[in-house]
């Protein structure tokens, strides 16, 4: 077949104008024509990461100059990853419902109600921290069946469903943990993962495995697609992104590997086990949205349910099981909450958690309108919430210009998303 | 080619079908035959879309056969047809916005290795397709669906039907709203689709596009059908009187039935 479509293009561009036949994929597409390309899906409205990595740089630029010795320091960054982390988690999850243009406002309190019977079971209980954990998820798998059994099957839009379910759930807290209270977490597992480090030697083979296996992957994946004749992206591209990629974990690990501690006689250092955990839920989810069927079936239903319904889908079960995703994953989120704080607390969750986890979602790039958003969304506009929060923090800034701020931000967030969606619906057709 | 007088690739006889009280087919005959293009005529109301349904196996018939290769089948679910081969392209196309033309083309039914999808051969595959149907207006097949024009939309949602080997392709009003060149393009690929060995239906209100590709033209009238002909043997305004009185001159149906159903 690609001989004759070979034989075929030549003959073809003679009359026809560039732009058919498959050019595009045909050709050996160049470096500038890809930037091009790449302009081009910018003034479309299709943004991807750029939002969250400027925003990156610019308020990471804007604190370092405002407090130049605290912001860069070892101490802060490890302490700026490890606030990140329940944020993150749970704007992974969001992700999932997000791409089906649907909303969890419930999601923060999943998390919070997880890890009420997480640390119930572990204090109270005497159960090992296993049993406890796989209780926790399960309470959040079974949360988002309900969710999405709502919404799938009675029709109820997500909206309502996860607003009832903020304040039911709230309830369900106050009496796992007992008003005013709070169920201190002591197992040392538990614990462990977000107040401890990976062994320094564990981290660098880790890192070094990641940097490998993702340089690999895009070579590979380039090379197969070049014999195979399938449309790809220029070879220095990919090296620049396998480069950058690198860089960015070993330098993590080589920064997050040094002695932090304030006392020389101790030595604090490595990866924290929560920045592990997120980059396995990313490994995770990243795979399952892209590489699979489902994750395809997700997008399909989150672009055109009519469209995935026609084609055979099984769009109530993908709605269903979509929303115990996301709860799985605050769940996880929550007990990594819970970890920080050495407690369950009947409030977990009940605050701006879930809002600047959304937040999260929408600045690293998934729309609120459903069908567009990668797992690595949650990452980038998790470390954006989490620079804000932190900086402004150095900068001791009074509590109400904090939510003023990050308020601000997440207006900002959306309008971005709203117009880039206008823009894409006015060039799209 | 299979001529007129060979079997029908596809045949329904004397069916029937009602909604309650409302007789909406009436003893329908209706043919289908491989390599050649039936237009589907009729007013708004006549049971078009109806019939299209009985095939799909959206409505079950009340009476009445259908007959795929001479052999009498059940069809009764989208399943059912689609393992017959029978491919039905709606009018609102069904594609997902936000995917790309090869992801679409393989929606519901992604080729996998393991657990993993076989991009490399969706992607090869989807492209063969748009080929062997002399498709050359597609800049790449990893391009998003919502960068395409009216007229590529339209030849996506065709080609889709195409890639499950399909032998029977319905096609509702594929050109209702597209431009004067879309149209033509996808006018010549409902051609190559004929060409290419499948059983074509058009369902059209558009007087030009039938007489530019339809073999036959059965027209139906309040859910009769008032005529099956050779397109070449009327004209077009034989086929409007046809339309919109159920007879003209000595075809279609008898005065006094078609008079009785207005």
């Amino acid at each position: 077949m690609s001989e004759s479509t070979q034989s075929e293009s030549p003959r073809a561009s003679d009359v026809l104008t560039q732009d058919t036949a498959f050019e595009a994929d045909l050709r050996e597409q160049s470096v500038s024509s890809a930037l091009r390309d790449y302009g081009i899906r910018l003034r479309s409205g299709d943004l991807g990461a750029l939002p969250a990595i400027l925003g990156l740089v610019v308020l990471g630029a804007l604190f370092t100059a405002l407090r130049p010795e605290t912001f860069l320091s070892n101490q802060n960054i490890a302490n700026l990853l490890v606030q990140a982390l329940p944020v993150t988690i749970l704007a992974m999850g969001l992700v999932f419902v997000l791409l089906l243009g649907e909303i969890d406002l419930a999601a923060g309190v999943t998390g919070g109600v997880s890890a009420a019977v997480l640390a119930t079971l572990l204090s109270e209980q005497g159960q090992p921290w296993y049993l406890a954990t796989l209780a926790g998820l399960g309470t959040g798998l079974a949360i988002g069946f309900v969710t999405g059994w709502l919404v799938a099957v009675l029709g109820i839009p997500s909206f309502v469903v996860t607003l009832a379910f903020f304040l039911g759930l709230q309830g369900i807290s106050l009496r796992l943990i007992g008003e005013g209270g709070t169920v201190p977490i002591n197992d040392d597992v538990i614990v462990a993962l977000a107040n401890k480090n990976i062994p320094l030697v564990a981290g660098w083979i880790l890192a070094w495995v990641c940097v490998i296996a993702y340089a690999g992957a895009g070579l590979f994946g380039w090379y197969r697609a070049k014999t195979k004749g399938l449309s790809r992206p220029p070879l220095a591209l990919v090296v620049t992104r396998v480069v950058v990629v690198s860089l960015l974990i070993l330098g993590g690990t080589s920064l997050l590997s040094q002695d932090r501690a304030r006392s020389p006689v101790v030595f604090l250092g490595g990866i924290p086990w929560g920045v592990l955990l997120v980059a396995v839920l990313l490994i995770i989810c990243t795979f399952l949205l892209g590489k699979t069927a489902y994750g395809r079936h997700i997008y399909a239903v989150g672009g055109n349910a009519e469209a995935a319904r026609r084609a055979g889908i099984n769009v109530t079960w993908v709605r269903i099981s979509v929303f115990m995703i996301g709860s799985t994953i605050a769940a996880i989120s929550g007990i990594v909450a819970a970890s920080r704080l050495n407690s369950a607390t009947p409030d977990a969750g009940t605050r701006t958690e879930l809002l600047l986890a959304v937040g999260a979602a929408v600045i690293g790039g998934t729309s609120l309108f459903g069908g567009k958003g990668k797992a690595r969304d949650a990452v980038l506009g998790g470390l954006v919430i989490a620079v804000i929060a932190n900086g402004l923090g150095l900068l001791g800034a009074k509590a109400y210009a904090q939510f003023l701020i990050t308020g601000g931000f997440l207006l900002l967030a959306a309008s971005v998303d709203a117009l880039a969606r206008r823009r894409r619906s006015a060039t799209g057709r | 080619m299979t001529s007129e007088n060979g079997t029908p690739l596809l045949e329904l006889q004397q069916i029937n079908k009602s909604f309650g009280a409302v007789h909406v087919l009436h003893n329908v005959d209706f043919s289908v035959y491989t390599g050649q293009v039936t237009a589907l005529v009729g007013d708004n109301g006549a049971g078009k879309s109806t019939l299209i349904k009985c095939v799909a196996g959206i409505h079950p018939v009340d009476s009445g056969y259908i007959l795929f290769n001479g052999e009498k089948v059940g069809i009764h679910g989208p399943r059912d047809a689609a393992a017959l081969g029978i491919e039905i392209v709606y009018q609102d196309l069904a594609l997902a916005d936000n995917l790309d033309i090869a992801q679409n083309m393989f929606l519901g039914r992604e080729r996998k290795r393991g657990a993993i999808l076989d991009e490399a051969y969706m992607e090869q595959e989807a492209r063969n397709t748009l080929a062997r149907l002399s498709v050359r207006t597609v800049k790449s097949v990893r391009q998003q669906v919502a960068s395409l024009s009216g007229g590529q939309r339209q030849t996506v949602a065709i080609a889709k039907a195409v890639l499950w080997d399909s032998k029977v392709v319905i096609l509702d009003e594929p050109t209702a709203a597209l431009g004067v060149a879309q149209t033509e393009q996808v006018l010549a690929l409902v051609r190559r689709l004929a060409e290419t060995g499948h059983g074509v239906v058009l369902i059209s209100h558009n007087m030009n596009d039938v007489f530019e590709v339809a073999d036959r033209i059965t027209a139906l009238f309040l859910g009769r059908v008032a005529a099956d002909v050779k397109a070449s043997d009327v004209t077009r305004s034989q086929v409007v009187e046809l339309i919109t009185a159920g007879r003209s001159g000595d075809l279609g149906l008898a005065a006094s039935t078609a008079a009785e159903n207005i």
